[in-house]
């Protein structure tokens, strides 16, 4: 069968709208050629019947009845191919002359014409068109063509009619699938570039295909337009990574400055007090100067050629064996279920802070009493990271902005954070091809990080 | 102790400097590369601080140059990088440890006195002691005053890193890098806790604690005689 997104795409639907015009002219071409070719058949056997009703008329006015007997017998003798169809009868309907046998049956006349099916003759049915007319003395003509030879023609016309849209529709068809098939793998190939590109490898471009068509013309503004905004994303990252690092310089000086005073301070006096808190607070500007930089290079991309390969659950145990005491002090179970002999290939570093940043996350909202669980498991792509707690759980029109820098939820305003740990973690997700997934955990909220298909292995090392 | 900084911001090379000579450093300080391999050919140092980017001839290339000529002198590379990979690359590149700007001066502070120490003995130990408390390498197990303490791997580690720097300050990246191989921060200070659980097992049933906390600095280890 031809699969439904052929079927559903719209080069299908153009070919199949060509398609139906197409056929629709073929129709209507055959259509005239019938009415034509049909319909001078009839006008010519009608012009013939009444020329030879006027011949008769004529000689019966002329020579009386035996007259017209006469031409009658002779025509009859002198028509071959017997398609010429005659008979007199008297006023009771009895037969005087003729070739038909006896008064055919009829029911209705129009303008004098009928239309009738005599006795077979030789075993043939005989279709006939008949004029009917009355002379004078109460005598009945009927004179006529058989008309087999027009049902003929008419029938071959019909025929050639319903094969040749069978045809049309038939090539239509099959023109359309192969042509959607050719233009679909075309764009096949611009729309796997163009997802591959979304994921975050800005460096790629969509191959042409050099025949200089219009496929080729999409990808060159395609890739023109990528270059562009490669080179907008570069002048981005280059100010904001500038800033972040110029403003490093001095706020490290600022600490230094501060930190040579706090012995002078003395111990335990108020202006210390000030001075450590200072000193915390630019220790938070720098922590989020340093994850923005952390990130935005993540985002780049760069940093996909230093990836070793890392066993997974040796990764997220690390993680969770750091963070079991706290969870501990804070009255939370710490559930970890680590399926063994998982890898994927990463830095170890940056996927270590991103969950890190998870199971913090997850122990920072959930209350006392309550449970995080951190699994690793076989996905049906690649292996899947899961951490899952039972805090309030994030609303579902919230889950992407959550994910966005420097965003933080309302009722999380005043717990401590900068509002870029999930950044950090959809940076490195994506900077590791990893899909990042938000949802319920009824009650709490569950995150997912599901690797891709290991190119050429299962995952397993 | 006689210490080289290399550092071409001159404001953060002159409180660098200060900070360090009033804990009882001589301190000497150069600002480009050039000048200071013909200091570190012509004088000898017990350590040095060298700032990566520098004009001239930087901060990898120094630490390259004098490891070839055979000079073993402690380096600790200051970045404003900051990646793990220069992590790496410093580490490779000849250095002995490595230092994200901005930094805390304690925090440079703690990693030169390592430096400083890890110079001197060189001898492969079986067994580290502070005081009473006794950690055995080999069959890796602990005790204080011959009692028997139940460990946990990463406490064994992390005790392992306090007693070998025991007497002096040893920061939470210190750890975080040198006990659970991660250089990043992570939000929540994790470590206190370990800390103090740590604390809670050697420290609970004996009338001197071994294991303080240094405020605004991190964790010491010392004999409280």
């Amino acid at each position: 069968m031809i699969p439904v997104r052929i079927v559903r795409s719209t080069a299908f639907r153009l070919a199949f709208l060509y398609m139906a015009l197409f056929g629709t002219s073929v129709l209507v071409l055959l259509g005239f050629i019938y009415h034509s070719t049909a319909g001078f058949m009839e006008r010519q056997t009608e012009e013939t019947v009444n020329a030879e009703i006027r011949g008769l008329t004529e000689q019966y006015s002329q020579q009386g009845l035996t007259g017209l007997v006469r031409a009658i017998e002779t025509r009859v003798a002198r028509d071959k191919s017997g398609s010429g169809l005659y008979l007199l009868t008297d006023w009771k309907f009895t037969p005087l002359a003729g070739n038909l046998k006896q008064w055919p049956e009829f029911t209705s006349t129009q303008d004098g014409w009928l239309d009738v099916e005599l006795p077979e003759i030789d075993g043939q049915r005989v279709f006939a068109r008949l004029k009917y007319f009355l002379l004078p003395g109460n005598y009945h003509l009927l004179v006529g063509r058989d008309v087999a030879e027009r049902n003929t023609v008419e029938d071959l016309i019909m025929d050639a009619l319903v094969w040749g849209l069978v045809i049309t529709v038939l090539m239509g068809g099959l023109g359309a699938v192969l042509m959607t098939r050719g233009m679909l793998g075309r764009l096949d190939v611009i729309n796997r570039a163009s997802r591959e590109i979304m994921l975050g490898d800005l460096s790629r471009r969509i191959p042409a295909k050099g025949t200089g068509d219009e496929f080729d013309q999409l990808t060159g503004n395609l890739n023109d337009m990528l270059d562009r905004i490669g080179a907008l994303m570069d002048g981005v990252r280059h100010v904001s990574d500038n800033i972040a690092h110029d403003l490093r310089g001095p706020l490290n000086r600022i600490r230094a400055r501060l930190e040579l005073a706090l012995p002078q301070a003395g111990e335990g006096g108020s202006g210390r007090g000030i001075l450590e808190r200072t000193i915390a607070d630019i220790d938070e500007v720098l922590g989020a100067f340093h994850a923005i930089l952390t990130i935005s290079q993540a985002e780049a991309g760069s940093r996909r050629e230093e990836f070793a390969m890392l066993d997974l659950a040796r990764v997220a145990g690390d993680v969770a064996e750091l963070y079991e005491p706290l969870a501990e002090d804070k009255g939370i179970r710490l559930r970890v279920e680590l399926a063994p002999g998982l890898s994927a290939p990463g830095n170890r570093h940056l996927l270590s802070q991103a969950l890190a940043n998870l199971v913090d996350n997850a122990i920072k909202y959930t209350p006392p009493g309550g449970e995080v669980a951190v699994a690793l498991s076989q996905g049906p792509d690649g292996p899947t990271i899961s951490v899952q707690d039972t805090g309030p759980g994030v609303p579902p029109e919230s889950r992407d902005k959550v994910l966005e820098r420097f965003h933080r939820l309302e009722s999380s305003r005043n717990a401590p954070g900068s509002g870029l740990g999930l950044s950090l973690v959809a940076a490195v997700a994506k900077l590791h091809g990893v899909s990042l997934t938000l949802s319920d955990a009824r009650p709490g909220l569950r995150v997912i990080l599901a690797f891709p298909r290991a190119e050429g292995g299962t995952g397993r090392p | 102790m006689r210490i080289l900084i290399v550092e071409d911001d001159l404001e953060a090379a002159a409180y660098l400097a200060k900070g360090l000579r009033e804990s009882g450093y001589a301190v000497d300080h150069v600002a480009d590369g050039k000048e200071a391999l013909y200091r570190i050919a012509a004088e000898t140092y017990d350590a040095m601080v060298v700032d990566r980017m520098l004009p001239g001839v930087d901060g990898l290339t120094i630490v390259k140059t004098m490891r070839a000529a055979g000079n073993k002198t402690p380096v600790l590379i200051l970045s404003a990088l900051g990646d793990v990979d220069d992590r790496v690359k410093g580490l490779r590149a000849g250095g002995d440890d490595y230092l994200t700007k901005p930094y805390a001066f304690s925090e440079l502070q703690a990693r030169l006195e390592a430096l400083l120490r890890r110079g001197g003995g060189e001898a492969a130990e079986t067994s580290l002691r502070v005081a009473d408390l006794e950690l055995d390498l080999v069959s890796r197990t602990a005790a204080r005053s011959g009692r028997p303490i139940e460990l946990k791997p990463k406490e064994f580690l992390l005790l392992e890193y306090l007693m070998r720097h025991a007497g002096h300050v040893v920061t939470r990246t210190m750890l975080l890098e040198n006990v659970w191989d991660y250089s990043f921060d992570p939000q929540t200070n994790v470590i206190d806790v370990h800390i103090s659980r740590l604390r809670h097992k050697i420290d609970r049933d004996f009338d001197k604690p071994l294991l303080h906390t240094i405020r605004g600095a991190g964790y010491t280890i010392r004999d409280p005689r």
